[in-house]
């Protein structure tokens, strides 16, 4: 187990690098000056230019320059946006949120996609099955922003149920209708996963003897089905999670959240480079360490899989 | 398998095998050379209410697309600010936009872009994939390696972020002109999206490697090349087309994301995601503008979904 962890942490430090200077690449190796409209109409004068060049170091070679940005990141230190703020600052304060924001999101279509794909799942062809079908059909084919959009102007403006944006400080309470919005493209997904996992673990060989064994039935689905039927559905919620900790960035603009893809997405506009590429870098790395963790919980999962 | 001997007999043996197989599933494949996957999943597709509900939705958008004057005799540019975001009346069906035109017939006019994208984004992502996946199945070892680490350095990145980091850089290039801003689009979906497609192909090739026609074929003396492209794309192309299909309705959606975020589509490529993206500030006073477009948007990304759900249905043995 032990060597197999090594293992795995060894092949991730290639697609860190890999990943992140892509990213670096695509941001700071833009043909032309990346200052310019920064200083209103008029040309930035050449001093300016020169200290932020030397401050981004940008008249290094590309690889210099993302090795000296690394070594700064790997001390904790995320540099400055151009304004002189404190980019760890900016992503301490947006991260919490995202986070919140992400977690409700993935309890929500846990929650509620692994029950309707186990409920369809063992009752087999019949009303709910056509029903969780069509809906998920639905789900999948309407896009996020036009779900956000649906629910803020019916919930928000006029049953004024609740407020359409919500406040600075994202409440948990607060982000239960945005995480819906976020969420509801992968419950989708995760109803329609464990629905086709369930249906063809039913008919295995186990099944049928722990039937025969005469153990009751509660313990042969809540034991035997759903443990072996989760690896799939487990694997997708673990990826979700860091597609939804950055995916957000329609979410967030539509309800006014102050979260990391709103942060990004600011950043893209306003051409503040160090601030793109600080958020990736993070999110690239909880993507990674969330992929590693769900290949370790199969073990759990499944004494089938053993890592040696 | 069949028996070597009663296959070398000939039709004679005919009467003979369907003797023993009594089977429901052998019995009607009649008379003649069994049927293919394909045609076998063609019989099965053309009975599906489902295949042919997606079908018939995907043939109208198409010809929508190709002849978009069949369809509307407005001018989708023509502005009239006299009738800035009125709602819907028998002059216009779905009202009009805030300067003035037909917002039916910009929705009739944008379907092009809209599937053009979609499909090139789709066959991009296809054809990337499966290259890059048949070989790394085929050959194994260290090129298996390298494209798998490859592939997982871009599926790595968050899509919508990837996607705006690129489509900025292209943005500050000044791309004008319809098509090399669908090309820009098409290109960031599918440099994001193609190693799910290169999975499915490598993990199809590894399955069909093993198989006893590759090792007859190479045992015969064929070429990598040949072993690969005559022997087992054919039969590993089946799970990626089901991909691709099922991806297309999700591409058109990401291109109406990535446009609503004003980074995606524009003047002069205005489809469905373009509309929604002008029509979001107005969505209290007139959500005609908003509501029309999106709708078409569902109904088309609802069709491909369906339609891939229906052929994966009918090439995968499993789920029958």
């Amino acid at each position: 187990m032990g060597r197999y962890v090594l293992r795995r942490m060894l092949q991730l430090i290639p697609v860190f690098i890999g990943a992140t200077f892509l990213i670096y690449f695509l941001v700071w190796a833009v043909p032309g000056d990346p200052f310019t409209g920064m200083c209103g109409e008029r040309p930035c004068p050449p001093q300016f230019v020169a200290a932020m060049n030397d401050k981004y170091s940008l008249n290094d070679n590309i690889v210099i320059q993302y090795v000296k940005y690394m070594s700064a990141l790997l001390t904790g230190d995320f540099g400055q946006t151009y304004s002189e703020q404190s980019i760890g600052e900016l992503i301490s304060l947006a991260a919490p949120v995202s986070l919140r924001l992400a977690v409700v999101a993935v309890v929500i279509e846990a929650v509620i996609g692994i029950t309707a794909g186990i409920l369809t799942g063992l009752r087999g062809r019949g009303f709910l099955d056509n029903l969780v079908l069509v809906s998920t059909l639905f789900l999948i084919a309407i896009p996020t922003f036009v779900t956000g959009f649906v629910i803020q102007i019916v919930l928000g403006f006029q049953l004024e149920i609740l407020t359409p944006t919500v406040s600075s400080k994202a409440t948990w309470s607060e982000l239960i209708i945005p995480g819906f919005v976020l969420g509801s493209l992968s419950m989708a997904y995760v109803s329609r996963l464990t629905r086709a996992s369930i249906a063809e673990n039913r008919r295995a060989d186990y099944m049928r003897t722990a039937l025969a064994k005469g153990q009751p039935k509660r313990r042969i689905v809540g034991v035997h089905l759903l443990r072996n039927s989760a690896i799939p559905v487990i694997t997708f919620l673990g990826t979700d999670i860091g597609n939804l900790m950055g995916g957000a960035i329609v979410t967030e603009g539509i309800f006014g959240i102050h979260g990391v893809g709103r942060l990004v997405f600011d950043a893209i506009i306003d051409k503040q480079g160090a601030i793109v590429t600080g958020v990736v870098v993070l999110l690239v790395l909880v993507f990674l360490l969330v992929n590693l963790f769900i290949d370790l919980m199969y073990a759990v999962l499944d004494p089938r899989i053993r890592y040696d | 398998m069949t028996d070597p001997t009663t296959a070398a007999a000939g039709a004679a043996t005919d009467q003979g095998v369907s003797a023993y197989v009594t089977a429901p599933e052998h019995q009607d494949s009649g008379p003649g050379k069994p049927r293919s996957l394909w045609s076998d999943a063609w019989q099965d597709l053309r009975r599906r209410p489902l295949f042919i509900i997606a079908g018939a939705v995907i043939l109208l958008l198409v010809v929508i697309a190709l002849f978009p004057s069949l369809f509307t005799s407005a001018d989708p540019n023509h502005k009239d600010l006299d009738f800035s975001r009125k709602p819907p009346s028998g002059d216009a069906w779905f009202g009009y936009d805030l300067q003035g035109r037909d917002v039916y017939a910009r929705v009739v006019y944008g379907t092009r872009w809209t599937l053009l994208v979609g499909l090139a984004a789709s066959l991009l992502t296809v054809l990337i994939g499966a290259f890059f996946g048949i070989l790394a199945g085929y050959f194994g070892g260290w090129v298996d390696g390298l494209l798998s680490r490859i592939g997982e350095i871009f599926f790595g990145l968050p899509f919508v972020l990837g996607a705006i980091v690129i489509l900025n850089l292209v943005r500050n290039a000044q791309i004008r002109g319809a098509l090399p801003i669908v090309g820009a689009v098409v290109a960031s979906i599918a440099v994001l999206s193609w190693p799910v497609a290169m999975r499915i192909m490598r993990s199809a090739a590894i399955a069909a490697k093993q198989q006893d026609y590759v090792k007859a074929a190479r045992a015969l003396g064929a070429s990598s090349s040949r072993i690969i492209f005559k022997h087992m794309l054919p039969n590993c192309l089946a799970p990626v087309l089901v991909y691709g299909t099922i991806a297309l309705g999700a591409f058109i959606g990401a291109e109406a994301t990535l446009s609503f975020l004003g980074i995606g589509l524009r003047d002069p490529a205005v489809s469905w995601g373009v509309m929604i993206s002008d029509a979001r500030n107005y969505v209290r006073v007139a959500p005609h503008m908003l509501l029309f477009p999106a709708g078409f948007l569902t109904a088309t990304v609802l069709a491909f979904v369906m339609l891939g759900d229906a052929v994966r249905e009918a090439l995968d043995p499993k789920l029958r």
